[in-house]
C-alpha cells in the first residue's frame, strides 16, 4: 500500500512539473518578455537593463530553473494591471468559486448516483427514462446555453430569480443548477450502467440464490462493486466542474477565479493567467490523487498492481 | 388504386419500397433523424455562400431587432439589423469547418504518436504516455484559454489548438492495437515477410484500426464543437466580423430580454448537431466496433 | 556439402521482472545450442513447452537476436533484425506459424496475402502475378475460387495452407515451421504434414520443423534434435532416435508414442514437476525427473558428446566416445 501511494505521488509531482514547463514554454514562445512588459517604444539600454534585472540574459535552462524555483516558493509575479501580487489576486477569488463548485459537486453526487442506481433497479420506468433524457441533455446542451435558457425562464419570463451577481443566496441558485444539471444526468447514466453491469454478474445471482434478501444483496454486494467505475467518472468530473465554473461565472457575473481568468486572458495579464493555470492544475492533480487512493481502497486488486 | 398497383409493379418502386423497409428495420427513427440533420448541416456548410439571403455584415438599420417570422427576415434580425438566418448559415459553416479540421488533425496527430509509441517503445512510448497524462491533468478549456491569452486568437491557431483536443484517445487506441498486432499477430507475420515498417503500418495496421479510430472521431467531433462554441461564447474563439455558433450565442446574450431569438437559433443548432452526432455515433459504434465504449 | 544454415553456441536469456521494482531473474531460453541444416534436409526439433524450441526457431530466422553465438546462412552471418539486409533475406527464409488466423490480415483476401511477398521483394512482374498465385494455391491444395475469400471464411486447415502458400511464394530455401499443425484438427494434421513433405521434396527446401508432438516429427524429419530447458539433449537421425533412444528423456518421450497394432509397452512415466525455465535445477537440468540419475548428475552439467553412428547425447549415463563434440570441434 505504501508503494502504491508512493507511485501515485510521484506521478502527481511529475504532472505538476509538466504543467509548470508548459507554462514556461508557452510564455517564452509568445514573445520576448522584455518587449511585452515594457512595450515597443522603449530604448535598447532600458531593455538590456530590464533583461539583466530579471535574469533574461542568462541561458534558457538557467532561466527555467529560476522559474521553477520562483513557482515553488510561491512567487507568481505581479499582475500587470494593478501591480498586485498575482497569487493574492487569485486566492481572493477562490472562495467565490468554491461557493459554486462545491454545492454543484454535492448535488451531482447526492442526486446523480441514487437516481442512477434507482433507474438500474427499475428499468423502463418513468425514472429510468428521466435519467436517460437528463443524460442526453448533459451530453448535448453546453452550459452556456443551459445558463442562458434558465435566465430566460426564471429571470426574464417569471422574474423569480436574479440573473447575475453574488449578493444573496438567491443569486447562487441559477449558477449552481446550471453547473450541476447536465452532470447529474451524466453521472446518473453512468451509475445506471455500472449498476446494471454488476447486477448481471454471477456473484449477484449466487448471493440472491443462496437466500440473501434482495435489499442486502444490493447493499453489500452490488453497490460496493459498482462504486469503482463510479469513482472513476467522479474523478473526471472535477475537471469539467472547473471548466464549467469558467463559463458559468462569466454568464452570471460571479466574481470567482473563472471570471478572473476570462478578464485576465482578454487583457493578456500573463502573470495572473499563469497563476490560475498552475492552481487549477494543482487542484486537478490533488483530486486525481484522492480518486486514485480511493480506488486503491475500494478495489484491493489494484493495490498489488501498483505499477500498472 | 390503379396508380398504386402500377407503382408496385415497377422495379424502381419495388427497390425503393424494399430499401425503405430495410432502413425501417435497420435504422431506428432517432438515428434516421440524426443522419438527416447532419446531411442538412453538411449541405448548408458546403453551400453557405449560395444559401444565405444576405451578407453577414449587411445591416438593415430600418428593421433592427425585428422578431422572426417576417418574409424579409425569417429568423429576425439582430441589434444592427443583420439577418439572423444569414449569420446562422455562415456560423454553421465556420463551426463545422473548425470542428472537422480539428477532428482530422487530432486523429492524425494522435494516431501517428500512438504508432510511434508502439514502433519504438522505450523512451518514445514513455514520452507519449506522459504527454497523454499531462493532457488529462488540465481541463482542455483552461489550457486553451491560457494559450489564447499568450498568443491572441486567430483562426489558424484556433483550429490547431482544437486539433490537440482528444489526441490522447487516438494515441492510446492506436498504440494498443498496434502492439497487439505486432506481438503475435498479422503485423509480425508481415514483418517476417520482409515488409518495411511503412508498409506494415500503412497497408496493414492502419486499415485494421481504422474503424475503431473513426468511431472515436464521432466521439471527439461533438466535443470539439462544444469546446469551440464555448470559447467563442466567452469571446476568445472566433473573432468578429467572422461569426460562429458560440460567437452568435455570446453576442445574442446581451439582448436576451429584448430579442432572445438571436441566441436561441444558434443554441438550438448546437444542441441538435451534437445530439445527432451522438445518436449516429452510438449507432455506428454498435454496428462497427462493439469493443469501444 | 556445406550447410544451408548453421547455428553456433546460440544463447538467449530473457530477464523476467516481477512487478515494477521487483528483482529480475534470468531465464535461459536457449542455452548454448549448435546445429546445422543441409540444403533440402528436414530437422525436427522436439521439446515440451518452455524448452526454448520456439525461441530457437526465431533465432535461426534472425527475429530474436543472439546474445552470444552466431547464426550463419549460406556461410554469411545473419544481418541485424530490421535492417534492409535482413529484410532482403526474408525472400530466402520463411516462417509458418502455429495460429494461421493470427498470422493473416483479416481485411485482405487470400490472394492478396499470398501475393504480398511478391510485392515486397518485387519478384514477379505484375502481369504474371495472378498466374503465380494460382500456381501456389494449387500447390497447397486451395481451390481457385477461394482466392477472393477472407481468412475468417476458410477453415483452419485451409488457412494454414494459405499461410504455407504465402511462405513459399518467394521460393525460399529454408522454411521454419513452428508447431504448424498443433492448432489444427487431428484429422487434418496428417494432410497438412504430408503436403509440407511433398512440397519440401519437390522444391528442395530445407526445413526446421518444431513440434512438441513426436508422432508428427517422425513423419517428416530426416534428423531430430530433442530439447530440454534450452539445451539439446540428444540428436540423431529420425529412424535411429525412434528405434534406439539413448537419453532417458528421449526414451520417455518415445515410449509414450503408440505404434499402431501394438500395445504400449515399457512406458516410462516421468516423475516430478514439469520443467520451469525460470528455476533451472543444478547439474543436469533433467535430473529431478530422471529414473537413472546419479550423484554426478546433481552437480555437473553433461556435455553433448558423440555416441557413435553420427549421433550425439548429453547424459552422464550414456557411454560415449571419450571426447565431447566441443573438444572434437576444437581439434579440427
Amino acid at each position: 500500500m505504501i508503494r502504491f501511494v508512493f507511485v501515485r505521488l510521484m506521478r502527481a509531482v511529475i504532472t505538476i512539473l509538466a504543467v509548470v514547463t508548459f507554462a514556461f514554454v508557452v510564455l517564452r514562445m509568445s514573445g520576448d518578455p522584455a518587449q511585452v512588459m515594457l512595450g515597443p517604444d522603449v530604448p535598447q539600454d532600458a531593455v538590456d537593463a530590464f533583461r539583466k534585472t530579471w535574469g533574461l540574459d542568462q541561458p534558457i535552462w538557467i532561466q527555467y530553473l529560476a522559474y521553477i524555483k520562483s513557482i515553488f516558493t510561491g512567487d507568481f509575479g505581479v499582475s500587470m494591471r494593478d501591480k498586485a501580487s498575482a497569487l493574492r489576486l487569485v486566492l481572493e477569488r477562490v472562495p467565490a468559486t468554491l461557493q459554486l463548485t462545491l454545492p454543484a459537486l454535492i448535488l451531482k453526487l447526492m442526486i446523480g448516483i441514487p437516481a442512477g442506481v434507482y433507474a438500474a433497479l427499475h428499468r423502463q420506468s418513468f425514472a429510468d427514462r428521466g435519467v436517460i433524457t437528463l443524460a442526453i441533455i448533459g451530453f448535448t446542451v453546453p452550459s452556456f446555453v443551459m445558463g442562458l435558457v434558465l435566465v430566460l425562464i426564471f429571470s426574464v419570463l417569471l422574474g423569480v430569480l436574479p440573473s447575475g451577481g453574488q449578493d444573496t443566496w438567491m443569486h447562487g441558485i441559477l449558477p449552481t443548477i446550471t453547473m450541476s444539471i447536465g452532470g447529474i444526468g451524466i453521472l446518473a447514466r453512468f451509475s445506471r450502467s455500472a449498476m446494471i453491469e454488476v447486477l448481471g454478474q454471477p456473484y449477484i445471482r449466487t448471493a440472491s440464490a443462496k437466500g440473501l434478501k434482495w435489499r442486502d444483496v444490493i447493499w453489500s454486494h452490488a453497490l460496493p462493486n459498482a462504486a469503482v467505475p463510479i469513482v472513476t467518472i467522479v474523478g473526471f468530473m472535477v475537471g469539467s466542474l472547473i471548466a464549467g465554473a469558467v463559463v458559468v461565472e462569466s454568464i452570471f457575473s460571479w466574481p470567482g477565479i473563472g471570471r478572473l481568468l476570462i478578464v485576465s486572458v482578454s487583457n493578456r495579464d500573463l502573470a495572473v493567467v499563469q497563476c490560475i493555470l498552475l492552481i487549477i492544475a494543482a487542484a486537478m492533480v490533488m483530486s486525481n490523487l484522492v480518486v486514485d487512493l480511493l480506488y486503491g481502497w475500494l478495489d484491493p486488486r489494484l493495490r498489488s498492481h501498483a505499477g500498472h | 388504386m390503379a396508380s398504386v398497383d402500377l407503382a408496385e409493379r415497377s422495379p424502381l418502386a419495388g427497390w425503393l419500397r424494399g430499401s425503405i423497409s430495410f432502413l425501417r428495420r435497420k435504422v431506428p427513427l432517432s438515428v434516421a433523424f440524426g443522419f438527416l440533420w447532419l446531411a442538412a448541416m453538411i449541405v448548408i456548410a458546403l453551400f453557405a455562400g449560395y444559401l444565405r439571403p444576405y451578407d453577414i455584415t449587411a445591416m438593415d438599420l430600418t428593421s433592427r431587432l425585428s422578431a422572426p417570422g417576417t418574409l424579409k427576415h425569417l429568423l429576425g434580425t439582430d441589434e444592427l439589423g443583420r439577418d439572423v438566418l444569414s449569420r446562422l448559415i455562415q456560423s454553421i459553416r465556420v463551426s463545422l469547418i473548425i470542428a472537422f479540421g480539428a477532428t482530422v488533425l487530432s486523429a492524425v496527430f494522435g494516431t501517428a504518436l500512438g504508432f510511434a509509441a508502439a514502433r519504438f517503445r522505450g523512451l518514445t512510448e514513455h514520452l507519449v504516455l506522459a504527454l497523454a497524462d499531462f493532457q488529462a491533468a488540465l481541463p482542455f478549456l483552461i489550457m486553451s484559454l491560457a494559450v489564447l491569452a499568450f498568443f491572441g486568437s486567430s483562426m489558424v491557431l484556433l483550429v490547431c489548438l482544437m486539433g490537440f483536443y482528444g489526441w490522447e484517445r487516438y494515441a492510446r487506441i492506436a498504440r494498443g492495437l498496434a502492439i497487439s498486432a505486432g506481438a503475435q499477430g498479422y503485423a509480425a507475420a508481415v514483418v517476417q515477410l520482409g515488409a518495411t515498417p511503412a508498409r506494415v503500418y500503412l497497408r496493414h495496421i492502419l486499415p485494421n484500426v481504422a474503424s475503431t479510430l473513426i468511431v472515436s472521431m464521432t466521439l471527439t467531433f461533438p466535443e470539439i464543437i462544444l469546446m469551440e462554441s464555448g470559447l467563442s461564447f466567452l469571446g476568445l474563439g472566433v473573432q468578429p466580423p467572422e461569426t460562429s455558433l458560440g460567437n452568435m450565442v455570446g453576442f445574442g446574450r446581451e439582448y436576451l430580454t429584448r430579442a432572445p431569438w438571436i441566441m436561441l437559433a444558434p443554441a438550438a443548432v448546437i444542441m441538435l448537431t451534437t445530439l445527432s452526432i451522438s445518436l449516429v455515433g452510438d449507432w455506428l459504434r454498435d454496428k462497427l466496433d462493439p469493443t469501444v465504449r | 556439402m556445406t550447410a544451408l544454415i548453421e547455428a553456433d553456441e546460440l544463447v538467449r536469456i530473457y530477464e523476467v521482472r516481477r512487478g515494477l521494482f521487483g528483482r529480475s531473474s534470468p531465464v535461459r531460453a536457449v542455452d548454448g545450442i549448435s546445429l546445422a541444416v543441409m540444403p533440402g534436409e528436414t530437422l525436427g526439433i522436439v521439446g515440451e513447452s518452455g524448452s526454448g524450441k520456439s525461441t530457437l526457431g526465431r533465432m535461426l530466422l534472425g527475429l530474436d537476436p543472439a546474445q552470444s553465438g552466431e547464426v550463419r546462412f549460406e556461410g554469411s552471418p545473419m544481418p541485424k533484425y530490421g535492417t534492409s539486409g535482413w529484410r532482403a533475406l526474408r525472400a530466402k527464409m520463411q516462417l509458418v506459424y502455429q495460429d494461421p488466423l493470427a498470422a493473416l490480415d483479416r481485411r485482405l483476401t487470400i490472394a492478396a496475402q499470398i501475393s504480398e511477398p511478391l510485392d515486397i521483394h518485387r519478384l514477379v512482374p505484375k502481369e504474371h502475378q495472378a498466374a503465380r498465385i494460382a500456381e501456389l494455391m494449387a500447390a497447397v491444395g486451395l481451390r481457385s475460387d477461394q482466392a477472393g475469400r477472407f481468412p475468417h471464411e476458410l477453415s483452419g486447415g485451409q488457412r494454414q495452407r494459405a499461410v504455407i502458400a504465402r511462405a513459399l511464394a518467394s521460393r525460399p530455401k529454408l522454411l521454419v515451421c513452428d508447431e504448424p499443425v498443433s492448432a489444427l484438427d487431428v484429422s487434418i494434421q496428417a494432410q497438412v504434414v504430408n503436403m509440407l513433405r511433398d512440397l519440401q521434396e519437390k522444391n528442395g527446401i530445407a526445413m526446421v520443423f518444431i513440434s512438441h508432438d513426436l508422432k508428427v516429427v517422425r513423419n517428416i524429419a530426416d534428423r531430430v534434435a530433442v530439447m530440454y530447458l534450452g539445451r539439446v539433449v540428444e540428436e540423431a537421425s529420425s529412424d535411429v532416435i525412434f528405434r534406439l533412444p539413448q537419453h532417458p528423456y528421449t526414451k520417455a518421450l518415445v515410449s509414450s508414442v503408440p505404434i499402431p497394432g501394438k500395445p504400449l509397452e515399457g512406458r516410462v512415466i516421468l516423475q516430478g514437476e514439469p520443467p520451469n525455465p525460470a528455476n533451472r535445477p543444478s547439474g543436469c537440468a533433467f535430473h529431478p525427473r530422471c529414473p537413472v540419475a546419479r550423484d554426478i548428475c546433481r552437480t555437473s552439467v553433461p556435455a553433448l558428446r558423440r555416441t557413435g553412428n553420427g549421433r550425439t547425447a548429453a547424459c552422464h549415463a550414456v557411454a560415449g566416445e571419450t571426447a565431447s563434440v566441443e573438444t572434437l570441434r576444437r581439434r579440427a
